[in-house]
């Protein structure tokens, strides 16, 4: 399950900024790795909120800055 | 005076995503009219459109050739139908390598009529049915008109004025003749100049409609919609896509052994001051207009072989811009010829006075005019012009008028000619 969560992360990830998957590490950050600036931030974690289906408040949101926070982030939610 | 010339051109249409696809397609008589394929318009008065075909298609555009996959998310299609004529048009002058310093003297003018209307109708049914918060953070700046011209200056590095007209369907005559005094001037040594649109979504297709303003005659027979001239047209039919030229200083141009294509020698520009739509019942705006152009260029109306009409097969629109040709060419009126490649490809709108601007070059690059598609009945007021019925027709092309005219009462003419 929580693979899974991994998983759908990456995929949206990959999707939403158009970068090869094999780039899309746990430990890459998204704006220094991945090209993202603070507005695609924003959208991604739109998108997680979407396909998760959980509320990030912003100041939460503000804290997510690689592909692991945002993983862990969703897992914690979801176990709460 | 500094004199402008076009050293660079680049296209997306309905009939081709490259010049020479879809200049070919132009000269072969063929239609890019078809059903409306983006949304089901089933239950719309107006069916039909000239719509830009997918990458799998025989002519269709790919926009993944010159568009980031994230740009391509964010924005709507007019900006990423803009960026790639824009590329098209720097990459044919051969200016992609352009260092620092020249950079600074390059700039951007690429408008739009109407900007991001599919995005703005869906993000707005997003607000609608999910609320303020799930609205894109790149909701505005994909949807602003002006943002071709950014992307594009982004993208390449070009630092010199960055500029978008919004004048309806005069947008790219206007910024083409607009950013050529920003050259003359002394404001910038190149500019990307031109205009693009797409909006063919449910609400384009509506609003135009509700304005009486679309075809909705032939949505049996898609090709026969855009007729201009005939006594049975009976509005136009929407197009999209884009046109870019790339715009150069004379001697900027020489001195870098660049391709020449045409020098723009005259521009003229009016307002009806009549009606938000109609045209104003003498012509009066569009006289003015070709006037103004033909006086600036220094030519004489004999030297003028060939007019790509505004003409967008409306009622009304059609044969009051013949007549303002009529007083104007006067006797010289059987010398020419003058069609309106909106029977094939539809009216882009925004993009129309720039893609058109281009068949014009072309024609006098190849001393071939293209025709206007459907005239099988001209109405009463076309006779003794050779409006270039059905097929192409060789023919000595010198100097060239492009006319564009917009809702508002807004009027932009071109003239252009050989060096």
């Amino acid at each position: 399950m929580s693979d899974d969560i991994a998983e759908r992360v990456k995929k949206i990830v990959v999707e939403h900024l158009g970068v090869e998957s094999d780039k899309v590490t746990e430990d890459a950050s998204f704006i220094d790795d991945l090209g993202a600036d603070s507005l695609d931030i924003v959208e991604l974690v739109m998108a997680f909120e979407e396909e998760f289906n959980v509320e990030i408040p912003d100041d939460a949101a503000e804290k997510i800055t690689t592909v692991k926070d945002a993983i862990d982030y969703i897992r914690n939610v979801k176990a709460a | 005076m500094r004199r402008i010339v076009v050293t660079g051109l680049g296209l997306v249409t309905p009939l081709g995503a490259d010049v020479e696809t879809a200049w070919k397609n132009i000269l072969a008589s063929k239609s890019g009219a078809g059903t409306i394929t983006r949304f089901d318009a089933t239950d719309y008065k107006c069916r039909i459109a000239c719509e830009v075909k997918p990458a799998d298609h025989e002519y269709g555009f790919d926009p993944n050739l010159r568009v980031d996959h994230k740009v391509q998310r964010q924005v709507d299609p007019f900006i990423v139908y803009g960026i790639d004529a824009a590329g098209q048009a720097l990459e044919d002058a051969g200016l992609t390598d352009a260092s620092e310093e020249e950079r600074y003297r390059m700039g951007c003018s690429i408008g739009s009529g109407i900007g991001g209307l599919p995005g703005i109708e869906s993000e707005s049914l997003v607000l609608d049915r999910k609320g303020p918060s799930r609205v894109s953070p790149h909701f505005v700046h994909g949807r602003l008109i002006n943002l071709i011209s950014g992307q594009v200056s982004i993208k390449y590095g070009l630092m010199g004025p960055n500029h978008a007209v919004v004048t309806a369907c005069s947008t790219g005559a206007h910024s083409i003749g607009d950013a050529a005094r920003m050259i003359r001037d002394g404001d910038a040594d190149v500019m990307l100049a031109g205009g693009a649109e797409g909006a063919i979504c449910p609400i384009g297709i509506a609003g135009f409609a509700q304005a009486r303003a679309l075809s909705t005659n032939f949505n049996d027979a898609p090709e026969k919609g855009s007729r201009p001239y005939d006594k049975d047209r009976d509005g136009f039919v929407m197009g999209e896509g884009a046109g870019v030229v790339c715009l150069e200083e004379y001697e900027h141009a020489k001195a870098r052994g660049a391709k020449i294509y045409a020098e723009v020698i005259g521009y003229g520009l009016s307002g009806d001051a009549y009606h938000v739509t109609a045209p104003h019942p003498e012509g009066s705006g569009a006289f003015r207009s070709m006037e103004m152009a033909l006086k600036k260029s220094g030519l004489s109306l004999e030297d003028i072989d060939y007019v790509n009409a505004h003409g967008t097969s409306t009622p009304l629109g059609d044969e009051l811009e013949l007549g303002a040709v009529r007083r104007l060419f006067g006797d010289d009126l059987k010398k020419m010829s003058m069609s309106s490649t909106k029977s094939a490809i539809g009216h882009l709108l925004g993009g129309a006075g720039a893609v058109e601007s281009i068949f014009c070059i072309l024609a006098m690059r190849d001393q071939i005019v293209p025709p206007t598609l459907n005239l099988d009945h001209p109405s009463e007021g076309c006779e003794g012009v050779d409006l270039v019925p059905h097929v192409a027709k060789e023919r000595e092309v010198r100097a060239v008028l492009n006319n564009s005219f917009g809702f508002g009462g807004t009027n932009a003419s071109l003239i252009m000619t050989r060096v």
